[in-house]
């Protein structure tokens, strides 16, 4: 079967890791605790894709139809 | 203050009835409820360990009194087991899946482990295991002999309500109760039940768990007889059978009587339950009326949880029909003096204010405004009545509390059902009337979806200094012009206001200084603006958009088209042949007309400006003068509609006979190159729908320039026409059809084809494919319409009330059920939409952290506009 990247579709955003220092800032800027975060699952095609382990954050760069560029973040959760 | 504590988990099962008696405070035995002297018997339905409701009376079981004892459970241990009603169907599944020998669940070994481990996976992913349950009982029941002790099974007939009969043989609840005990604690796994908390016997009731007086409190008549609540009287009934039963059984009475009794005990059971069963005629009170049991207190929408937990009654609060009155501020509501007399505000009385207290209480309840009660500084209430009120007037001390009757400038809040968005609760100030209905500005209509047919609505009236407040600063009618559903004003001109205000301004319309004086007569305007000239008598004139600009704020400077520019090919822009650009400068109307583009609900452009410009009171002062002027304006002009305003020239309606001849003629063609194949297909369509979708275009041509010609001849001097071209009502389509034809009927898009076979009635030949065979209405609304086209017409607007029906009952609920998952969502400080824990939603509200209702339309004439702005505060 031919292997392909999820990211490389359309409909998928921009998927970023972010260092756990960057995960502090986004936490600091919203003052918030890392469970207060939307969740991704490890499991999920593009978190694995990324290679993100359980507690990183994810910036996602979601097109959005008032913003144009929207961005998220997600705590990967088991 | 108690500590707010998170719910874990909530478990449902049954009760056993161990567990009934373990929380029983005491055995019921006797029927009798109350002793001569009044006071309740021990052991009886009213066993003063149950909990009290006679005030004075402490519980024997906790020494609570009324309103602190919570009551306590009895019990009532039944002679013979009976059913519960409400697990019927689950009664029958278990007796048809388990053995009747040895109660063991029919399945093999193997299959209950794969069942039990689906049930097992699916409650860790915590989804229903409903249809893997269904699954176990389907594949259970067809075992005709069972797999462990062989012994043959036999089919089990259900009968309603409650009988299950295993060939030919009822079998009774004891004998069911039985074969329940048997069965193990993994086969009622198996079967969906945690045995700890739900083992099927438990559903056959021995003991009957009697409920606390207080949720059946007795009632003393005046005449000082007792009244007992339907669920003592059906105790009662228990309890008597009960008893019946046991003497008969012991007496060795024969079993047909036994059996009566039980079957007695089973249908008071039962209606104690669910008086609704459907087979079980409904016990009665002796009046006739059906008994409302517990089932029946907890169902449906006056039941526990629709009408007393999600809804309750308030107080402070009015409900009446309302009416408009353009004499009204937006900001107001007119209240019934009957109203206001009721409804009270609470105020505190004071060192600064006690003589003002002293003057409002001594008026007493019956002079406007007075006051209804007094809460003195212990917290006793006192009722003002005529005759005490000079004498509580005078013992009037700082400290205490007076309720005040409402009174002109009361902040209130006012509401009409649907409280679809947030402007159908809005804060007004009251303005009390006489007569019996709530006033309102018409121009608020829009907001509540108002009409005045017959509509009513509520008033509330917030009772502390905080809550009136808020509901000033935020609900307050000025401050919800501006609609956040699409940002522009909700509040504006509608009906009258727009006619009004488009017959004032449009064209030069010259108005003596008698008219002016007419017009501006309302207003608190001192300075008459120069005349704009003067006529041939040298008598001086002004014109309506001068007196237009009169109630624009200085400062204003706009432009834009109004809703009946023609859209001409090439716009002229200020220098528009119909008048229809509008030009506003420094508050001058200098060109164009006011119509419902200018200050319409929903529309309002001036609206918007002076609102997005100036501010809320701004905006609703222009509104309230706004109103005011375009009111005067149409009956300065006069303005009526009847009947002949559709009357068109003969010529027009010979021209209008000759486009539906040719439009018929035409189908009648396409018809026949039709039936002679010459017809080409549209590309993606048959032959037939070409032919329906050409018929179709060709009679819809017809109608549209029989409207063009009957618009030639209905020009502004139409009141139909004023009415459609400024915005106020109706439509140029309206008028159509109600002067030239009406047009094509359909259902569902298509032409008319339902009814006879092969034709739509029998006055038809079978498969004629004609226009008036298919629902074309060639007549007008003013000719009237032949027998057919009636028909026809009444086809195609049936279709349209259902479908309004249907529509509005769909996105009710779709709103409810949105409104239901984002209700506590909030928007907080830094942007963030968040839920009640904290957790966020979305990181910028809507994503651009934008509010609708504060943004203005990003266009170059924003900029525009600024630097005029700016550049003018320069040269100043």
């Amino acid at each position: 079967m031919k292997k392909f990247a999820v990211q490389d579709h359309d409909l998928v955003p921009p998927h970023i890791l972010l260092s756990p220092e960057e995960a502090e800032q986004v936490l600091q800027q919203y003052g918030v605790e890392a469970r207060q975060l939307p969740k991704i699952h490890v499991s999920d095609p593009v978190a694995k894709e990324i290679g993100a382990k359980v507690g990183d954050v994810i910036k996602v760069l979601r097109i959005s139809p008032t913003a144009r560029q929207a961005v998220f973040y997600r705590l990967v959760i088991d | 203050m108690t500590v707010p504590k998170r719910i874990g988990k909530i478990r449902f099962g049954l009760i056993s009835p161990q567990e009934f008696r373990k929380m029983s405070v005491v055995k019921i035995i006797t029927a009798d409820t109350y002793d001569d002297d009044g006071f309740p018997i021990e052991m009886g339905l009213m066993d003063p360990r149950l909990g009290v409701i006679d005030p004075g009376l402490r519980c024997r079981t906790c020494g609570g009194r009324p309103g602190e004892c919570p009551g306590h459970f009895g019990h009532i241990d039944l002679i013979a087991p009976v059913m519960h009603v409400g697990f019927a169907k689950l009664v029958r599944k278990i007796l048809r899946a388990i053995c009747r020998e040895c109660s063991r669940l029919m399945l093999l070994d193997h299959e209950k482990e794969t069942f039990l481990e689906q049930i097992r996976t699916l409650e860790d992913l915590g989804q229903p295991t409903d249809d893997v349950v269904n699954k176990v009982f389907s594949e259970a029941r067809k075992h005709k002999t069972c797999p462990y002790c062989g012994a043959p099974q036999r089919e089990i007939k259900f009968e309603r309500p409650l009988s299950y009969i295993e060939d030919g043989h009822k079998l009774t609840p004891s004998d069911i109760r039985d074969r329940f005990e048997k069965a193990s604690d993994e086969d009622i796994q198996v079967m969906g039940m945690n045995p700890e908390t739900a083992r099927p016997e438990w559903i056959i009731l021995t003991v009957l768990p009697v409920p606390p007086v207080t949720m059946r409190p007795s009632i003393t008549l005046e005449s000082g007889q007792r009244s007992e609540d339907d669920l003592t009287h059906k105790l009662v009934d228990i309890i008597r059978i009960n008893q019946r039963f046991q003497e008969n059984r012991e007496a060795g009475a024969p079993q047909l009587i036994i059996e009566d009794l039980w079957e007695l005990l089973q249908y008071h059971v039962t209606t104690f339950l669910d008086n609704t069963v459907s087979g079980v005629p409904p016990a009665r009170h002796r009046s006739g009326r059906p008994l409302k049991t517990l089932s029946q207190r907890l169902k449906g929408k006056e039941g526990r949880f629709r009408g007393s937990l999600s809804g309750k009654r308030v107080n402070f609060s009015a409900r009446t029909v309302i009416s408009p009155d353009p004499n009204l501020s937006i900001n107001e509501v007119g209240v019934p003096m009957d109203v206001a007399r009721e409804l009270t505000v609470p105020m505190i009385v004071n060192s600064r204010n006690i003589e003002v207290m002293r003057k409002y209480v001594a008026r007493g309840p019956d002079n406007h405004p007075g006051v209804n009660y007094v809460q003195r500084a212990d917290n006793r209430r006192v009722k003002v009545t005529d005759k005490n009120c000079g004498e509580v007037a005078e013992q009037l001390e700082v400290g205490w509390k007076i309720d005040r009757q409402l009174a002109d400038g009361d902040v209130v809040l006012f509401n009409r059902q649907p409280s679809l968005h947030r402007m159908s609760i809005m804060a007004h100030r009251i303005k009390v009337m006489p007569y019996k209905t709530f006033r309102l500005n018409p121009a608020v209509c829009p907001p509540y979806n108002a009409d005045f047919d017959g509509d009513e609505m509520n008033l509330h009236v917030p009772q502390t200094e905080e809550a009136r407040a808020e509901a000033q600063i935020l609900m307050r009618v000025q401050e919800n012009i501006l609609s956040p559903r699409f940002g522009g004003p909700i509040i504006g001109g509608i009906h009258d206001y727009v006619t009004g205000s488009f017959l004032l301004t449009h064209g030069e319309r010259r108005i003596s200084r008698a008219g002016l004086m007419e017009v501006l007569k309302k207003y608190d305007i001192n300075d008459l603006p120069e005349p704009k000239g003067y006529d041939e008598r040298g008598e001086p004139y002004w014109t309506g958009k001068q007196m237009f600009s009169l109630v624009l704020p200085r400062g204003l400077n706009l432009s834009f088209k109004a809703d009946f520019c023609l859209a001409c090919e090439q716009c002229k822009g200020p220098d528009c042949d119909n008048d229809a650009f509008v030009v506003i400068e420094d508050g001058q109307l200098l060109k164009g007309t006011i119509d419902a583009e200018a200050v319409g609900a929903f529309k309002g452009k001036v609206t918007d400006r002076i609102i997005k410009e100036y501010d809320p009171s701004v905006a609703s002062t222009f509104l309230d003068r706004m109103t005011l002027l375009a009111l005067r304006g149409i009956m300065l002009a006069g303005f009526s509609f009847g009947i002949d305003d559709e009357d068109i020239p003969v010529p027009a309606a010979e021209q209008i006979d000759d486009v539906t001849r040719t439009a018929r003629e035409n189908v009648q063609k396409l018809i026949e190159a039709y039936r002679a194949g010459e017809l080409e297909p549209l590309p993606g369509r048959t032959l037939d729908e070409t032919l329906e979708m050409r018929i179709m275009q060709t009679l819809g041509k017809a109608r549209d320039s029989a409207g063009k010609i009957a618009g030639r001849y209905l020009g502004l001097d139409n009141s139909g026409v004023v009415m459609a071209v400024s915005g106020a009502r109706g439509s140029m389509l309206n008028l159509t059809q109600m002067a030239a034809c009406v047009g094509q009927q359909s259902v569902r898009g298509e032409r008319i084809r339902r009814g006879y076979a092969g034709r739509t009635l029998p006055h038809f030949q079978r498969g004629d494919l004609g226009a008036e065979a298919h629902g074309f209405v060639e007549s007008s609304y003013k000719d009237g319409l032949t027998p057919i086209e009636f028909f026809f017409h009444a086809i195609g607007g049936r279709e349209g009330l259902v479908d309004t029906a249907i529509r509005t009952s769909q996105s009710g609920y779709l709103q409810r059920r949105l409104v239901n998952a984002l209700q506590d969502l909030e928007v907080n400080y830094d942007g963030t939409v968040r839920e009640t824990r904290g957790m966020i939603v979305q990181f910028k509200y809507g994503e651009d952290g934008v509010d609708a209702s504060r943004r203005d339309y990003a266009s170059p004439d924003n900029v525009r506009r600024i630097i005029k702005k700016v550049l003018a505060r320069e040269d100043a």
